[in-house]
């Protein structure tokens, strides 16, 4: 086992922001590791952040594994360790422990039309491969993003978006519950974005993050239009503690979320998804 | 090891047993009964353990008695599995200092002393090798659990008197002592037969100087053997009930015993296989030190699927659900078998005597 994935490491907060009233941005000083080792992650994985005395929670990274100086985590000031994060200062440390799980089949995308389907701070694991995508943009086809949220503020990294809206071969769509007057938004639910967007089914994949009932319904909309099981991923949400596979919390079924996810290939969870109690 | 290289320890020589073990340096555990269970104890005399006890469990009920008979392990189990010597019940995982300069981790890395343990179970055995399944994957070996089994070495006994709550012989975790032990001992009514299953168990055998067991003793402890397997009345079925489980899933009978069920834990508690554990902070009273903890856990608590504050399973018939269908169903994709070994504790400490093989019964009937 690696030495950081039970003991955590000392990171030093380099900057904070706040993306809107409950979430915000931390950026991280990579954590110094014995000899030319080098903290490494892949987009869709996560780590056990650590605020001392209170305790550690699973966030998913949003950065780029390339950029070289800092690694991110967006976060929702929901619980009481995140509610404690949110008053990190620069200059303040955490612990980092991971980072863990399976993140997006970025390999198996290349070549392929790729569909992203988010829905409100889901939309966080799923920045790192957007711009993992444009930062290789030629290996990839057709991309299409999809982000619902509640209400118009909650749509962080407005700017992003736009950018990504102006990139060859890219639809962004964008919907939100309640616009409050914001035309760019469609008002209403993400799923009511598949009328509004062109998607070939033939050599897509498409990758989903959110609330599990968006899942549910975006799964239907994509396999309706012909995608199958087999190309459609959905990151996973479940109560984990370990980040190992071993307290337990977050089975699913027979799945540990943690360490067997939390990507998942659809039809390797089909039997699990959205049944009450798993 | 083959039965014929077992050696004879005579009744009277059970503390000279004891003592070679002491003299290894080791910290000797052994039942012993306590509050009206047998528990693992600190040992120096053979008259330590319970002579003649008895146990008599039945669905919510859990009895000793005294008898006249000679005999040092003539019950089925207590309360209290291995599975606290591996996995305790409460761990301090690792400590952590804040000072100006930041935070600073630090592993857990007191000295364990080297215990010995006698009298463990084939149920248990069995439950130690799943228990390091889970704890000791590859490249991923928890080193709370691999510090405490490097200081293990284990003594089992093969059952000779199962409870009315044990189906050990059904799931084929007993009622012999499998692989695992360092030791293993069989009771017969003038003594004990030894056998190694490791070479430092090998090791303390030879020193006793023991002579081969016989012929007749042999065959006594096959016999032993043959009618524990027999006198037990409980049983799961032997296939695999994974799909069986997970395509009942909506089956009446769990709302059946959701209607029992206090979802009180006791079932994860004693369970030798039950692994969840939480992870909880202990800071210090300035808050400059804290020792991240990890406890026991249990899929029955409220708190056990917590998803942004919502439990994904909040009722007791989806808690007990995942509890049986992972115990035999999950198990099965995750280790390659059932997490059951047939020890039958679950059905004995349930305050309402709920019966796991009863249960499983119940929902593999046909439903009208």
């Amino acid at each position: 086992m690696n030495g950081h994935s039970t003991l955590p490491l000392p990171v030093q907060v380099k900057e904070r922001i706040q993306e809107s009233a409950d979430i915000f941005t931390l950026r991280l000083q990579y954590p110094d590791l014995a000899g030319d080792q080098r903290y490494e992650f892949a987009p869709g994985q996560f780590n056990m952040l650590y605020l001392h005395g209170v305790g550690e929670v699973a966030i998913s990274i949003v950065s780029d594994p390339q950029d070289e100086r800092l690694f991110d985590h967006t976060i929702r000031a929901v619980g009481r360790v995140t509610r404690g994060m949110s008053q990190l200062k620069e200059g303040d440390w955490v612990g980092v422990r991971g980072p863990f799980g399976v993140g997006w089949p970025l390999a198996e995308a290349e070549g392929k039309d790729v569909v992203i389907i988010t829905g409100g701070l889901g939309c966080a694991p799923v920045v790192a491969v957007i711009n993992y995508i444009f930062r290789r943009r030629e290996r990839f086809g057709q991309v299409t993003i999809m982000q619902g949220v509640k209400h118009r503020d909650d749509l962080i990294w407005r700017e992003r978006y736009d950018q990504w809206a102006q990139q060859p071969d890219t639809t962004v769509a964008l919907a939100a519950d309640n616009p409050e007057q914001d035309q760019s938004l469609f008002s209403g639910n993400v799923v009511q974005l598949f009328d509004r967007v062109d998607l070939q089914p033939d050599n897509a994949v498409a990758m989903l993050c959110g609330p599990e009932i968006m899942m549910k319904y975006a799964i239907e909309a994509l396999m309706q239009r012909g995608f199958p099981d087999t190309r459609l991923w959905v990151s996973m949400e479940r109560n984990m503690q370990c980040g190992n596979g071993l307290c337990g919390h977050c089975q699913m079924g027979p799945l540990f979320v943690c360490r067997d996810g939390p990507v998942f290939r659809y039809d390797r969870i089909a039997e699990w998804f959205f049944r009450k109690g798993f | 090891m083959s039965a014929d290289q077992s050696r004879f320890l005579p009744r009277s020589s059970f503390q000279d047993f004891i003592d070679v073990l002491s003299a290894t340096g080791r910290e000797v555990l052994a039942p012993v009964a306590r509050d009206g269970a047998l528990v693992f104890d600190r040992v120096e005399n053979a008259t330590d353990l319970p002579r003649g006890m008895r146990d008599i469990q039945s669905p919510g009920s859990y009895r000793l008695e005294q008898t006249d008979s000679p005999r040092l392990f003539a019950w089925a189990n207590g309360p209290q599995a291995l599975k606290p010597m591996t996995f305790a019940p409460e761990e301090v995982l690792w400590q952590v200092i804040r000072d100006d300069s930041g935070l600073h981790f630090e592993p857990q890395a007191s000295a364990l002393p080297p215990t010995a343990v006698i009298g463990v179970r084939g149920c248990d055995l069995a439950a130690l090798q799943l228990q390091k399944a889970h704890f000791l994957q590859d490249g991923a070996a928890d080193p709370a659990f691999q510090r405490r089994l490097d200081k293990l070495f284990i003594v089992a006994v093969d059952c000779s008197h199962p409870a009315d709550t044990c189906f050990c012989a059904s799931t084929g975790d007993g009622p012999d002592a499998g692989p695992g032990h360092d030791i293993a001992l069989t009771e017969l009514d003038e003594g004990f037969l030894l056998r190694a299953g490791s070479p430092p168990g090998q090791k303390i055998i030879d020193s006793l100087a023991l002579p081969p067991a016989t012929t007749a003793q042999l065959q006594a402890a096959a016999e032993s053997s043959r009618v524990a397997s027999e006198a037990q009345t409980r049983k799961l079925p032997a296939t695999n009930l994974r799909d069986a489980l997970f395509a009942r899933q909506d089956h009446p009978h769990w709302e059946a015993i959701a209607e029992r069920c206090l979802a009180c834990g006791n079932c994860t508690a004693v369970c030798p296989t039950c692994f969840c554990s939480a992870y909880e902070p202990k800071p210090s009273l300035d808050g400059a030190e804290s020792e991240q903890v990890r406890l026991w856990d249990s899929c029955f608590s409220f708190e056990h699927s917590n998803l942004h504050g919502h439990p994904v399973r909040d009722d007791i018939r989806l808690r007990y659900r995942q509890w049986l269908t992972h115990k035999l169903g999950g198990w099965h994709d995750q280790y390659g078998r059932s997490g059951c070994t047939g020890c039958g504790r679950c059905i004995s400490w349930c305050p309402v005597g709920i019966d796991l093989t009863g249960e499983v019964a119940s929902l593999l009937e046909e439903t009208a």
